[in-house]
This record gives C-alpha cells, structure tokens and sequence, in this order.
C-alpha cells in the first residue's frame, strides 16, 4: 500500500530537486512520444536541446534564445508575483497583445518624425496598454468579487480580435495596398527595438527582464509589499490579520503583471515580430504560466526556467524543420513539463510511505 | 461487580509518537468512567482503538468475557460500542430523524423512526423535536440526536468524547442527569474530559493518562481536583495570581457596535456596549458560534465599523485597519492558531513580523529588518518558554500549546495598551494555559487593559474582573467575577440579562 504524509515542513531539498526530476521525467516521456511518432528519439532530444547551444548552427540559435526567453521571463516573474498571492492572471497573452498595439498606435501617431523621445514614449504607453489590461479583471474582483481567472483569460479573446481590428484596419500600413499588418516599427529608426549586442539576441527586451527579475525578488525577500504577498498566498486568513489589504494587492498583482507583459509585448512588436500582424499572439503569455511554476514562482529560478523553456522552442522549431516533428508535439512535450512538475511537487509537501503487506 | 471491558497492554505507536504505550483498565458495567489526561496525552487514540477507528500495534481487549477486537467502527457498534464525537457529523439540511436514519444499519420508516425518537428523548429527559432540521438547532440540541442516534442501538458502552465542551451549565445538568440515569440501568460510560469538576460529581472510576501511559486509578469522587489535575500534568500547578495593580480609567470603549455577518453562516454583532479600564481584565463567555470571532474581527479592525463604535483613550478606532490599530496600542490575538494567528507554512521569524513589524520598528521604508524580526523572535521563545529546535521553524511544527505561547506572547511582548485574546488557551496543555493566564495577569498588572472571550468558564472565573455573557450577538452587561455564581452564569450565557432594567429586556423589534 502507498500513502502519502504530510511532512512537519517543506523539503528544501525536494522543493530544489523536483524542477530536475520533472525535467527527467518529461525527456523520458518525451522519448516515447517521439518513438511513438515513427521518430528517432535520440536524434529528437539532440536536435531540440544540443543542436541549439552547442551543435553547427548554434551561432544563429543562441541568440534566438535570448529573444524568446526574453519575453518569457519578463512575462513569467510578473504572473509569479500573483500567484504567490493567490492571485491567478491567466490573461498574460491578451496584456501582451493590448500593451504591443498601444505602444505602436502612440509610436505611429508620430509617424514618420525621428525623434528619440519616441522609442521610450512607446515603451511607456506599451506598459499602460498592459496595465489597463490587468486593470480590468482587478477592479472587477474587487468591486464586484468576479474571478480573475475567467475574466482575465476571457479577455485574451477580445484582446486577439482588437488586434485582429488594428492590423487589418485602424493600424494597417496605409502604403502597403491591400496587405494587412502595420507598418515595420523594427525598421523605422525611432521605433526600433534592435540588438544590443551583435549575435546575442539581447535587446531592451532583456534588460527589461533582468531589471524586473531584481526588482520582484529584492521584493519578494526584503520589503514589506513582497512579504504581504507572500502572507495572502499562505494564509489569507492571517494576513487579514496581519493588515494585509487584499484589495491593495489584487490591484498590485494584476497591475504589475500586466505592465510586464504590456511590455514584453511593445519589445516584441519593435523588436523580432516587427509590426501589429493578425499572427502576433504567439502565445508566449501563456507559455509564460509554465515558465513561472518551473521557476518554483521565484524570480532566480524563472530565469533557468524561461531559458529551458526557450530551448525548447528554438530546439522544437529545429525538429520540425529538420526532422518534421508536428508543431503539436512541442506543445505537447511543453505542457508535459508542467504536468510532471506539479505531480512531482507533491513530494516537498508529503512523503511517500510504503507497506508490505497489512500490518497487525 | 462484572467487569464489561477490559483493555490489557494496548500499544499503538505513530511516526515519532506513541500514543499509547501499554495501557491497561477495565470498565465495570454501569460505571461512568473517566479517562482523564491533558491533550496529546492519548486519550483520543485510546477510544478510537475501542471504537474501531485505530487498529493497536500490540495487547488485546475483552468485551463481556469474549475476545474483542473490532475492524471498523460498524463491528464496534454491532458489539455494543456506541460513541458520541467532540465534533458532530450530522447534515445540516436534513431533519433529526432524516440524520439518525443516515447511522443506521437497517433504518425502520420515518415515522416509526420518530416515535421511536420522542420515546427515547422523553425517556432520557433530552428534549429533542425528530421533525425539526438540523442547522436550526443548538449546539446542546445537536449533541443530543447525536446521543439518541447512539440511544437507540440500545449499547452496553457509550464512549463522550469531551461532551461538555459545547453545553451551558444548564445543558450540563440535562446531559449529566441522562448520562446518569443510563448508568443506573447497566450501561457503562466511557467519558473523556480534562474538566476535573465535571469528573468529580459524574463519575465514579478514572483513569489517568500522561504520554500515553497510565499514570493513576482513582475514585474521583474522593480524590481532590488538585490531587487530579497533579497526576494529569505531573508536576505542581499554581493558580495564577493577579499581581495587584489599581483599575486605572476607562481605555476602551465599545458603544453600539452593530456588524452584519461576514457570511451566511456567521452571527450579527447587535448592538455591543462595553467598557475596559486600565489594570482590568473583562472576561467574555459564550457558547460557540455566539459572536466571539465576529466580536474580534470588530475589534481588531479586519472588519471596520460605524464611527465612534470603538474607541480607544478617546481616540476613534473604528475605522481604521488592523496595522493602525496596532501602531495605537490595540492588539489582538484571534482563536485559530494555524491559518489566523500564524501562518502555518512560515517560520517563527516570519510570524513575529507578522504583526509586530509596526511596533517594533522593523520598518524602515517599506524594507523590513528580518535582524529584528529574528531578534523579536528570539525574545518570544525565550520568555514564554516556547520548546522549539530555532527560530527557523514552520509555524505548523510547533505543539498547539507553543505556537499558542508564541502568538500570545507575540502580543504581550508588544507593550499593548488593549490586549484582546480570543480563547487564549483553547486545546492548550495546562502548564502553558498557566503560563498564558500568567501573562495576561501580569500585562493587566501593568497597566494594560485587557478582554479574555473564552468558552471555559472555570478560566474567565479565575482571571477576570467583571464577566459579561455574549449570546446571539449581544453582550449582556458586566457583572463582578467575585460575586457570581455558576448558576447565574448559566442564565447570563443563555441569554437572560437579569441585570438590566425591565423594559430593556426585551428586544424592541420582537
């Protein structure tokens, strides 16, 4: 008989060895999904996690690391800040999306002048659209007590139809006859969000990342409004009584949240994808829920977290080119790491005990 | 006389713990016989393994001369083992006699079942309507179908777990009177307390357990309730004392405070007026679920109220928020340890910055100081003798008896000018509830201002000034401790508010 106790505390050790085993175990499925698919499995695994960082093309692949994981933990470290406070945005995408088509509407209104002022304007109209975004399922849970989750994701939908409405509408390139999509931001100097350094892939994208990466964890360890969120995750109950203003933090969460993603999403839009497109949901923000539940929701661990998850779709990107791996089954091998991370998270909590036979 | 049960050796050890090791008693038919201990003494483990909850790792039981060593609580209840829990499981929607039928094996028709209540519960002396649903009953009320349900299999041994944790006084008579009646007619009790009155006029054995063992057999009706509670802890107790100190002015001031619930299952507050002045401690009892967590919600400022409900040295409280009330002077300590009072998954540094971040400085721009919270800590576990491996702990590791030491002294060491505990010492050994009385003695001989809601009575009596009876919501007025008497204790807890002029006794929209 297997049964599962409560240990006295948390594992420290299984709470840092469960992303590994998850990782493990997620190859090991991955390996038989992959034979199952007719694919050599050995040659699969090389392509999507060796090929990128040390095989021949790896010169072109690293820097799309950068560029995806990116996105993806800037992204991730805002989304983990409310779930520690039990605050559940699954609506990262549709801020995404809403702070990419603020901040190049503001960019384009200023169309074609070359002043550098514009670059950061966009920057903080793209954090606004995202705010505004987070806003909505906030200021609805706390007026009307409305779940963030439904609202949020819901929002997702409208989000890709308003962006839908820009690119083939009120944003599209006024000179490009009948093309759908705005203008290229990456192209237009004032608006272009480029390589810092040749071949890296870092652009202000990144540094956003790591500046919002120490910012969520000096937070988190050392002010007071990282030690609320942490109160209202554990124990709402306590935390009320601790003078935790749940209302306060609800908006907090969602806000910076959303600001992040509205961001990821503006240095998307100027950067790698380049314009409003109807195919610019790429679903990084929900990708990014993963990223932050690998990373054990702490920003430190977000960073390895984006990056594994970026190899993966640098890596799936290879496979499918190469060895015509279906699309899905990167999906599919993404969504596997989430579900064996959370199975075997199980084990910082409790402890497997095993008996043999009926004990008298 | 026969003996009906005998328990020789049992041993059942869990990870860690041995819950019990190597008890043996016998229960003679038509005893009421007390197993007496502190909590986490075993007492629960015990009369489990003789439901057939727990299976022992060793010894056996002898049930009227046969072998008996039940499977599941079913096989107990076919032997004639019927047991009535601290906690009652009945559903609240359906009706008393729908409920007894969900216990039984073979349930006979409905109104068959009904008569069969009204016989019973006249029989017994426990007044019990089998048509009226559950959730509109009392918690007295609720013990009783509880009783029936175990009446009515017609048992040879009726275990009661702590049955009068729940009850008035009143209700105590009506449950004793029964329990007694039952005993003269050859069913032998089983009666798990750490009441040693209650013991003392009910019951004619006792056993006493300490860590699991058997540590005494005494009559108790001969045996003294100091001599009892001795052997149960195992060292001297002493009362705690006041440590003098004049009642000063008037500090805290409640008047007209009016709450609706905070969910559908809560009590209003209607109407609560109260006065605590320096150097005094206001004892408030009540039956559970009467308004004492809505009271301290009120008061602690996790919900707000209408201006001037309650102030502090002349200040107005009541709308700020719990931080704010803390920065005043007021603090609180709520009932529920794990999950309010602490965070179970935090450590112990964690828990003192909980609320102490304000007054003890460990802000300085929003940054927190974890030095100081580790050395506010430090100073906690030191002076209440909190027994833990460090500060690093998780709250929930500790025993309820130190986290509760913890939380309390989180606040005392805090210097309140109010201090507002809620059951204070609720599941609490008896050398830290001792300890815990101590403290609260000792702050309000200090100056401070101190309100003790509590369900045990014995506790009001021996640290409070005045005593007041929260029923329904409302708060009786406050009457000196020293001049009361169980009796009227009783009425004041059920409501009657003797003590006020005629024409306020009755509510205006009734």
């Amino acid at each position: 008989m297997i049964r599962l106790e409560r240990r006295p505390t948390p594992s420290r050790a299984w709470g840092a060895a469960s992303p590994l085993l998850a990782v493990a175990l997620t190859m090991v499925a991955g390996v038989l999904m992959f034979a199952a698919l007719g694919k050599d499995p050995v040659e699969a695994l090389r392509t999507i996690f060796w090929d990128p960082v040390f095989g021949e093309f790896a010169w072109y692949f690293r820097g799309q690391l950068l560029v995806k994981a990116g996105p993806l933990i800037l992204i991730a470290v805002g989304l983990a800040m409310g779930f520690r406070a039990g605050v559940w945005n699954i609506g990262a995408e549709g801020q995404y999306i809403v702070g990419a088509i603020c901040g190049a509407a503001a960019g384009l209104a200023f169309y074609p002048s070359d002043s550098w002022l514009i670059f950061p304007f966009m920057v903080i109209c793209g954090a606004l659209g995202g705010i505004a975004w987070g806003m909505i399922p906030a200021l609805l849970k706390v007026k009307f007590g409305t779940n963030e989750i439904l609202v949020s994701l819901m929002l997702v939908y409208v989000a890709e139809n308003l962006l839908a409405s820009a690119a083939v509408g009120w944003l599209r390139n006024p000179d490009a006859v009948g093309f759908p999509g705005s203008r290229n931001l990456s192209r237009w100097d004032a608006s272009s969000n480029l390589e810092l350094i040749a071949g890296t892939g870092l652009h202000w994208g990144g540094v956003a990342a790591i500046i919002a990466v120490i910012f969520a964890y000096v937070l988190l360890t050392r002010h007071l409004m990282g030690f609320q969120i942490r109160l209202a995750g554990a124990a709402p109950r306590a935390a009320r009584f601790g003078g935790v203003n749940t209302a306060r933090l609800v908006v907090f969460c969602l806000g910076f949240s959303g600001m992040l993603a509205g961001l990821a999403g503006l240095f998307e839009v100027t950067g790698p994808a380049g314009q409003v497109s109807i195919d610019f949901a790429s679903g990084y923000g929900f990708t990014a829920i993963i990223v932050a539940f690998l990373g054990r929701l702490n920003p430190l661990g977000i960073v390895a977290a984006g990056l594994l998850m970026a190899l993966t779709y640098v890596g799936g990107e290879a496979a499918s080119a190469n060895l015509g791996l279906p699309g899905a089954a990167i999906s599919a091998f993404q969504g596997m790491l989430l579900f064996f991370l959370l199975a075997v998270d199980v084990l910082t909590n409790f402890r497997v005990r095993i008996w043999q036979g009926a004990t008298a | 006389m026969t003996i009906l049960l005998e328990l020789s050796g049992l041993t059942k050890a869990y990870p860690g713990v041995v819950a019990n090791d190597d008890v043996s008693f016998r229960i003679r038919a038509g005893a009421v016989h007390a197993l007496l201990g502190e909590n986490g003494a075993g007492k629960s483990t015990l009369v489990k393994t003789v439901y057939g909850l727990v299976k022992p790792d060793h010894g056996m039981m002898t049930l009227k001369g046969a072998p008996f060593a039940p499977e599941e609580p079913r096989a107990a209840r076919a032997a004639g083992v019927a047991m009535v829990f601290q906690h009652f499981s009945l559903f609240e929607a359906l009706s008393v006699a729908e409920n007894v039928a969900l216990g039984m094996e073979n349930p006979p028709k409905l109104r068959d079942l009904a008569t069969r209540i009204r016989a019973v519960s006249q029989e017994y002396g426990l007044p019990l309507d089998p048509d009226r649903r559950v959730g509109d009953l009392s918690a007295g009320e609720r013990q009783r179908v509880e009783i029936i349900r175990c009446l009515l299999q017609d048992p040879s041994l009726l275990i009661m777990d702590e049955p009068t944790s729940v009850l008035t006084p009143q209700e105590v008579e009506i449950l004793f009177a029964t329990l007694r009646k039952l005993s003269r007619e050859g069913t032998s009790i089983l009666y798990i307390s750490h009441k040693l009155e209650e013991i003392r006029s009910l019951c004619d054995a006792a056993t006493i357990l300490r860590g699991g063992k058997v540590v005494g057999e005494v009559d108790p009706r001969t045996t003294s309730a100091a001599d009892l509670a001795e052997r149960m802890v195992g060292t001297k107790l002493t009362a705690p004392k006041a440590t003098g100190g004049a009642v000063g002015d008037v500090v805290l001031q409640v008047a007209a405070l009016s709450m609706p619930p905070a969910s559908q299952f809560g009590t209003p507050l209607r109407d609560i007026a109260m006065t605590v002045r320096a150097g005094e401690v206001l004892g408030i009892g009540g039956v559970a679920g009467n308004g004492q967590d809505e009271l301290l919600a009120a008061l602690s400022g996790e919900r707000t109220s209408a201006r001037n409900t309650v102030t502090m040295d002349g200040m107005d409280l009541s709308r700020l928020a719990p931080t704010a009330r803390r920065k005043a002077g007021l603090l609180t300590g709520p009932e529920e340890r794990l999950g309010h009072a602490a965070v179970p998954d935090m450590t112990l540094v964690e828990n003192a910055a909980l609320t102490g971040a304000a007054r003890r400085n460990m802000l300085s721009g929003g940054f927190l100081h974890w030095g100081r919270a580790r050395g506010f800590a430090d100073e906690i576990i030191a002076k209440f003798d909190v027994r833990t491996p460090g500060n690093h702990v998780a709250a929930r590791s500790l025993s309820g008896g130190n986290l509760q030491k913890f939380v309390i002294g989180r606040e005392v060491l805090q210097d309140p000018r109010v201090l507002i505990v809620n059951q204070p010492t609720w599941g609490v050994d008896a050398l830290a509830a001792a300890a815990i009385r101590q403290a609260l003695l000792d702050l309000a001989g200090q100056g401070a201002a101190i309100v003790v809601i509590s369900q045990d009575l014995d506790e009001l009596l021996e640290i409070s000034d005045r005593f007041a009876a929260l029923n329904g919501g409302r708060l009786g007025d406050a009457v000196p401790t020293n001049t009361l008497t169980m009796e009227q204790i009783g009425l004041m807890l059920g409501g009657a508010h003797d003590t006020r002029p005629a024409q306020r006794a009755e509510p205006a929209h009734v």
